[in-house]
């Protein structure tokens, strides 16, 4: 599922010339990263100055105007203690794109540490450390979630920690890999030779150049994150209330879906839709311009 | 292993619990005479490993339990609850397969054609939508709008087999379609890899007609690879089985899992979570199974 690339040398040798440049320029023809991106960015601009534009607050109750079907007042309609649609969607935006990334980010620092240490010391370490890895993969990330979360208490930090640990596996499994294939070249026996400790070889030489695949774990592990993050906000065991998040959103509004209510958890569920197709769009165009 | 794992992260997970059972069912205001009572009675005031030992062997032998919540054995309960999930697993699983491979085979046959770009993307997008979103939007396409399908998947009392069915078929397609795009994506890069090899063109050269090159050579090789991963999907249809339960209100494994969990029922929580171990165990099994009797280069005990 998860592609693994290794550096090529060609690539080393076009590091002066800026593989960073040519990087974001394929980046900027390539149409899937651009649509990606534009909808992410979309969000992320929501996320941060949301409130400025949405027409009404998103937590102002208006029972007066409960489960309005949406107009030219109400866009979107009004939930079941009548605020506006509208401008929860908008709001909603700003938890998960906390939660998603900073979960994302734990599981890179945690994985590509754990992948470097298991890549490059091999043996023992190695063996005991991969087996155990797999077996924590096999486990469902709902299930791992559920169990930490009913045994921590539900909390942004708790969400956090589950993703990132749950994710930081599969990240490793592929910064491993490349780390193989890495640690057979010259610069690292020349490294060995000049008798720079395990820590410096591993994080100041290798490192750098196992970036790319690195970078495109990270975004594909993103698109998961949110997936993760709106699912377990659904189940009642991610982000809390008042939040106007979408997945929560819609967990409180859906038991009323037979009766019609159909704007309450449609705007959200397509929000969700957008947000996840968007970053795993622009993942694809990261993995695209890394391989090309 | 992974059920080892599995078994001592579910057990540790129940006791890390924040506050004790005892205090957890008899509420804030119980004497705590009493709750030290009920501790005792319950077991959960030994040390962990007797407990664990005491728990797994028990589990072993059938015995999964007591429901701290309904005051009864937890095994019928765990094992209704099974059978339901398999009920709708089997549906979602009998209806992506089939359509599965005949997509990616479908999609392999016209590469690079606009059908082939089609199921690609289509596959590729329904797959990484979360199960709530696609299941919202569903049930509110054939449930709410169109009146269908039933948007809960409680049928009523005494339902026969075919009204079962189709009680299941809204909550099972949002499970299909999470599946379908990574069904269809491996079986067509099998079929784009096996329709390039070497035995397709002899096979070809050697004047077969194309539909027997393409039953008898080529699919057979094309679709290794998907088993693998149909069994590996097994661990995430598990997942995706707790939140379509969840929002279909279907009693089956992953809403007993679920409720138990918010209602902090341990020896419920343990032993539904261990089950689903367990059925995972086995599909990776069946799968290692079937592998071998499609490739005969593997099979095991074969003389070299």
């Amino acid at each position: 599922m998860s592609a693994v690339q290794t550096t090529s040398p060609a690539q080393d040798d076009t590091r002066r010339r800026g593989p960073l440049a040519e990087v974001l320029f394929s980046l900027l023809r390539s149409r899937t990263f651009l649509v990606g991106i534009a909808i992410v960015l979309f969000w992320v601009v929501c996320a941060l100055f949301g409130e400025h534009f949405a027409p009404y607050d998103p937590l102002a109750d208006d029972i007066i105007n409960a489960l309005a079907p949406p107009s030219g007042e109400h866009w979107f309609g009004t939930d079941q203690i009548g605020r506006d649609v509208f401008s929860r969607v908008i709001v909603g935006s700003r938890d998960i794109l906390t939660v998603a990334p900073l979960a994302t980010l734990l599981a890179t620092v945690a994985g590509t540490a754990l992948g470097l240490t298991t890549g490059y010391f091999r043996g023992l370490v190695d063996d005991v450390v991969s087996r155990i890895l797999e077996a924590f993969m096999a486990i469902p990330v709902v299930i791992v979630a559920l169990l930490a979360i009913v045994a921590l208490g539900t909390s942004k930090t708790t969400v956090i920690v589950v993703i990132g640990l749950s994710f930081a596996p599969i990240i490793a499994r592929t910064v491993r890999s490349a780390v193989l294939a890495e640690r057979e070249l010259d610069y690292v026996a020349a490294a060995q030779l000049r008798h720079e400790s395990a820590f410096h070889t591993m994080f100041v030489e290798i490192l750098p150049n196992i970036i790319p695949p690195i970078l495109v774990e990270t975004t594909v592990r993103l698109g998961y994150a949110i997936f993760a993050v709106a699912t377990l906000s659904f189940m009642g065991f991610g982000i809390q209330p008042p939040s106007p998040d979408w997945g929560l959103s819609i967990s409180s509004n859906y038991g009323m879906i037979g009766g019609g209510f159909w704007w309450t958890v449609l705007f959200d569920a397509l929000a969700i839709a957008s947000l996840v197709i968007g970053v795993n769009l622009a993942a694809d165009g990261v993995h695209g311009a890394f391989n090309d | 292993m992974t059920l080892f794992l599995l078994s001592v992260m579910v057990f540790l997970g129940g006791q890390v619990l924040p506050g004790n059972v005892g205090r957890a069912i008899l509420g804030p205001f119980a004497d705590q005479r009493a709750v030290d009572a009920l501790n005792h009675s319950l077991g959960v005031d030994r040390p962990l490993l007797t407990q664990y030992w005491s728990w797994i062997s028990n589990f072993v032998q059938g015995d999964m339990g007591t429901s701290y919540i309904f005051r009864s054995p937890v095994a019928p309960f765990v094992i209704d609850a099974l059978g339901n999930s398999l009920k709708l697993a089997a549906v979602a699983f009998v209806l992506v397969v089939p359509i599965g491979i005949l997509g990616g085979v479908v999609a392999a046959l016209n590469l690079n054609r606009p059908l082939d770009r089609i199921i690609s993307l289509g596959g590729l997008s329904v797959t990484v939508l979360p199960e709530f979103v696609t299941g919202i939007i569903l049930i509110l396409i054939f449930g709410v709008w169109l009146r269908w399908l039933p948007i809960s998947a409680a049928w009523p009392k005494d339902a026969g087999f075919f009204t079962q069915l189709y009680y299941l078929i809204l909550p099972s397609l949002p499970l299909f379609l999470v599946l379908f795009g990574y069904i269809a994506r491996m079986a067509r890069s099998g079929m784009i890899e096996a329709l390039d090899s070497d035995y397709t063109r002899t096979a070809v050269l050697k004047g077969l007609p194309w539909r027997t090159v393409i039953w008898r050579h080529v699919l057979r090789n094309a679709l290794m690879p998907t088993i693998t991963v149909i069994a590996t999907q097994t661990g995430y249809l598990i997942g995706g089985l707790v939140v379509i339960e969840t929002l279909f209100r279907y009693q089956g494994i992953g809403s007993l899992i679920f409720t138990a969990a918010r209602g902090k029922d341990f020896p419920m929580l343990e032993s539904g979570i261990l089950t689903i171990g367990i059925v995972y165990a086995v599909a990776t099994l069946v799968a290692d199974f079937l592998y071998s009797v499609l490739n005969p280069r593997i099979r095991l005990g074969s003389d070299q």
